[in-house]
């Protein structure tokens, strides 16, 4: 079952097309991966999806900035996930003193991250690698149908790569993520994509692509 | 007439032509300019004060301490209701309704406010408490909302669509901006702390009053005293004035202000206040457009004209004399211009020009030099010229560590090195300077200046209020004129907004 279609559309930022004529449908259950160079047009393939499914479907987005509020708590930027379950009160009295409930739980999705005994430190004093594991346990917090992510696992090692990439798969059911890791890509994906130049060049299984096929993206 | 291109147009508007339309300006005002010397010899006077000056007496301890410990309570609790008032305000300061209210509330100066003020409630501690609240309401609404408006946008964005714009507000908007609004309310009592002395000199129990008390016994050795006191406080307040003592100085200010004994006012003052005094005198019993315009003319012509016209003669002199001060002095700081013994001459000397707001400058003046624009020309000059060359001289510092290794010392280094790189930022800081230096003089008129608070204060005396409000009304539109101008020349000399020196406009 399709959750979203594109059908021959022009995607981009104001007048300037990033991607001209683009057909794309992400299905349910499925593991996209996009893969190309930076600027051939991943993120906004990304945020055209995002912005598509966010209407109808519950959706966590691991954006590539992060988007981390540096002054508060690794546990207040987890909580973010999920602000719009509930009301502004009870936002604004979690803000200044955290629930238990909430806090049990947003501990232990930093446990699978390995960020448990980072809960209460401010976001501005982690590394990059640890930022960028918050902005995973936000998108893990806040659960739903699909994870969009862009560059999600770009700041940590590969052995933690994979770990928290196998994470993603048994806490979404659906993924559509950009990597620029080419080998992790192959061993996760169902799916593979690669674009460049504004324009998708493939669009198959891992299987059904060879090497030399998936270099050709990264070519002069 | 066919329209320039629009690069020509640009061009009209060089740095040099700017610097040069407001110096020829100043120069054209300057025969216009009553700048006469007192009658009563003007040595004699500075003789007695002098001597006074120099052998400080702080015996009169329990004036001065009360003076000063009331100078901080308004100061602290005018600035919370203020920076609380403006915090409300910011997010919603794009509607043009509370943008507008914002700008009216801070185009009248804090002097204003209390002698309006006074007239509903008296010489109350919430008359000094509202005449610096209101005001730094608009002007907290604004640069909150600025700050707001500057932080990273992107939490923001990625938070759940669904998210309520409370939970939006407090989570991704107000944690980013935060440090920085901080730091702007410290500031920003440092300026409160400024109004609320000057406040004394229209009654309130504040180091204004004390002074004015001081100097009308020719008590000099005092008054000598008190200002030290101020100017010392002032210097220290990043180190008495903590963001976690914040809640107990408050605490203390409210509780030293409501103990204070005031006169009571009649009842329905208020309600006598908006629904009489300040109508216009003519439509009190009903519309009557000739009687009112036969009212309007009069005042217009013979008040609001001319006291247009003092406010900005002494402005543009001030200004262009500001601008010659802070250009010549900036170097005075800066290390390799200046000797180690010089900078710390010459930074004594701006913390105590800066301290002293120009009003309290031009009433120390106008006992030197008599009545005349002249007080309140060098007033305005010397503080306000302090200040950017404070700014220069600091900005000057920073650019040290870049010049080359064999750059020369001393006046050479200033003239050839410093003073062209920082020709913009001087330009832009007087730019700024000029609203606020317009501000000041016409509040000026208090003293006996003619400027336009010399008419408001008469209106006032004669308790004819709606008079008074006429004459504000044309001040805060003149000061809006201004900043209107200043901004675009400042856009046309591509000076733009420098938000770094937003920070230092009061």
């Amino acid at each position: 079952m399709s959750l979203t279609v594109l059908d021959n559309e022009t995607l981009g930022y104001g007048r300037t097309a990033v991607l001209s004529e683009v057909s794309f449908a992400l299905a349910e259950g499925e593991r996209v991966v996009l893969l190309g160079r930076s600027g051939a047009g991943k993120s906004t393939l990304l945020n055209a999806v995002h912005d598509r499914l966010v209407p109808a479907h519950r959706v966590a987005l691991v954006p590539q900035d992060h988007a981390l509020v540096p002054q508060l708590s690794v546990l207040r930027n987890v909580l973010m996930g999920r602000l719009d379950d509930h009301g502004a009160l009870y936002n604004l009295t979690n803000l200044l003193r955290v629930r238990a409930r909430d806090r049990a739980g947003v501990a232990e999705v930093l446990e699978a991250v390995g960020l448990g005994p980072e809960i209460d430190r401010p976001v501005h004093g982690l590394s990059g690698g640890q930022k960028q594991r918050v902005a995973l346990a936000r998108a893990w917090w806040r659960g739903g149908r699909v994870l969009i992510g862009d560059e999600p696992v770009s700041a940590v090692d590969e052995t933690q790569a994979g770990v928290l990439l196998e994470q993603a798969s048994r806490r979404f059911p659906t993924l559509m993520l950009a990597l620029h890791d080419v080998g992790l890509a192959r061993r996760f994906a169902t799916r593979l994509v690669g674009i460049r130049r504004g324009a998708i060049l493939f669009d198959a299984a891992p299987g059904d692509l060879s090497d030399a096929e998936i270099a050709a993206l990264y070519a002069g | 007439m066919p329209r320039l291109p629009r690069s020509t147009q640009a061009e009209r508007w060089t740095r040099p032509r700017v610097l040069t339309l407001f110096l020829a300006l100043a120069l054209l005002a300057l025969p216009f300019a009553d700048l006469s010397l007192g009658s009563h010899d003007a040595g004699a006077a500075l003789a007695r004060m002098a001597s006074g000056f120099i052998r400080p007496d702080f015996s009169a301890l329990e004036q001065i301490g009360r003076a000063i410990w009331l100078t901080i309570a308004f100061a602290v609790a005018g600035v919370a209701a203020g920076a609380s008032a403006g915090l409300a305000l910011a997010p919603f300061y794009h509607l043009r309704g509370v943008r507008w209210l914002c700008i009216a509330l801070r185009s009248v100066h804090e002097l204003f406010w209390a002698l309006m003020l006074m007239q509903v409630m008296g010489i109350a501690p919430m008359t000094g408490v509202l005449a610096i609240a209101l005001p730094y309401a608009g002007i907290f609404a604004k640069v909150f909302s600025e700050q707001l408006d500057e932080a990273d946008p992107r939490p923001a964005q990625v938070l759940p669509k669904g998210t309520d714009a409370l939970s939006r507000f407090l989570y991704a908007r107000a944690p980013l901006a935060l440090a920085v609004m901080k730091h702007y309310t410290l500031y920003r009592l440092e300026c409160g702390m400024r109004a609320s002395a000057v406040l004394g000199f229209v009654g309130l129990p504040t180091l204004g009053f004390q002074l004015d008390s001081f100097f009308r016994l020719g008590d000099y050795a005092a008054a000598s005293a008190i200002m030290i006191c101020y100017v010392v406080l002032i210097a220290s307040i990043r180190l008495w004035m903590r963001p976690v003592l914040a809640p107990l100085w408050l605490l203390a200010s409210v509780v030293t202000l409501s103990l204070i004994q005031s006169p009571p006012m009649g009842s329905g003052a208020l309600m006598r206040f908006l629904t009489q005094d300040i109508v216009p005198a003519p439509l009190r019993d009903g519309w009557d457009g000739a009687a009112l315009w036969d009212w309007l003319r009069p005042l217009l012509v013979s008040e609001a004209l001319p006291g247009i016209l003092a406010t900005v003669l002494v402005a543009q002199i001030a200004l262009a004399l500001t601008g010659a001060l802070a250009f010549a002095g900036f170097g005075l700081i800066v290390p390799r211009v200046t000797s180690r013994f010089g900078r710390m001459v010459g930074h004594l000397g701006l913390v105590i020009l800066r301290s002293f707001p120009e009003y309290m400058l031009a009433y120390l003046f106008l006992q030197v030099f008599g009545p005349s624009m002249l007080p309140a020309i060098l007033a305005l000059a010397l503080h306000n010229g302090a200040i950017i060359a404070h700014l220069l001289g600091r900005e000057g510092e920073e650019i040290l560590p870049g010049l080359r290794r064999d750059a020369p010392r001393g006046l050479t280094l200033w003239g050839w090195e410093l003073a062209p790189r920082l020709s913009g930022p001087f330009i832009a800081l007087c730019l700024y300077r000029w609203e606020i230096i317009l501000r000041e003089t016409a509040v000026m008129g208090l003293l006996g200046i003619a400027t336009l608070g010399f008419y408001i204060d008469s209106a006032l005396a004669e308790l004819r209020l709606d008079r008074a409000l006429v004459l504000l009304i044309a001040t805060g539109l003149l000061t809006a004129a201004v900043d209107r101008i200043s901004r675009g020349l400042r856009r046309r000399t591509s000076l733009g907004e420098a938000r770094r020196y937003r920070d230092e406009c009061c």
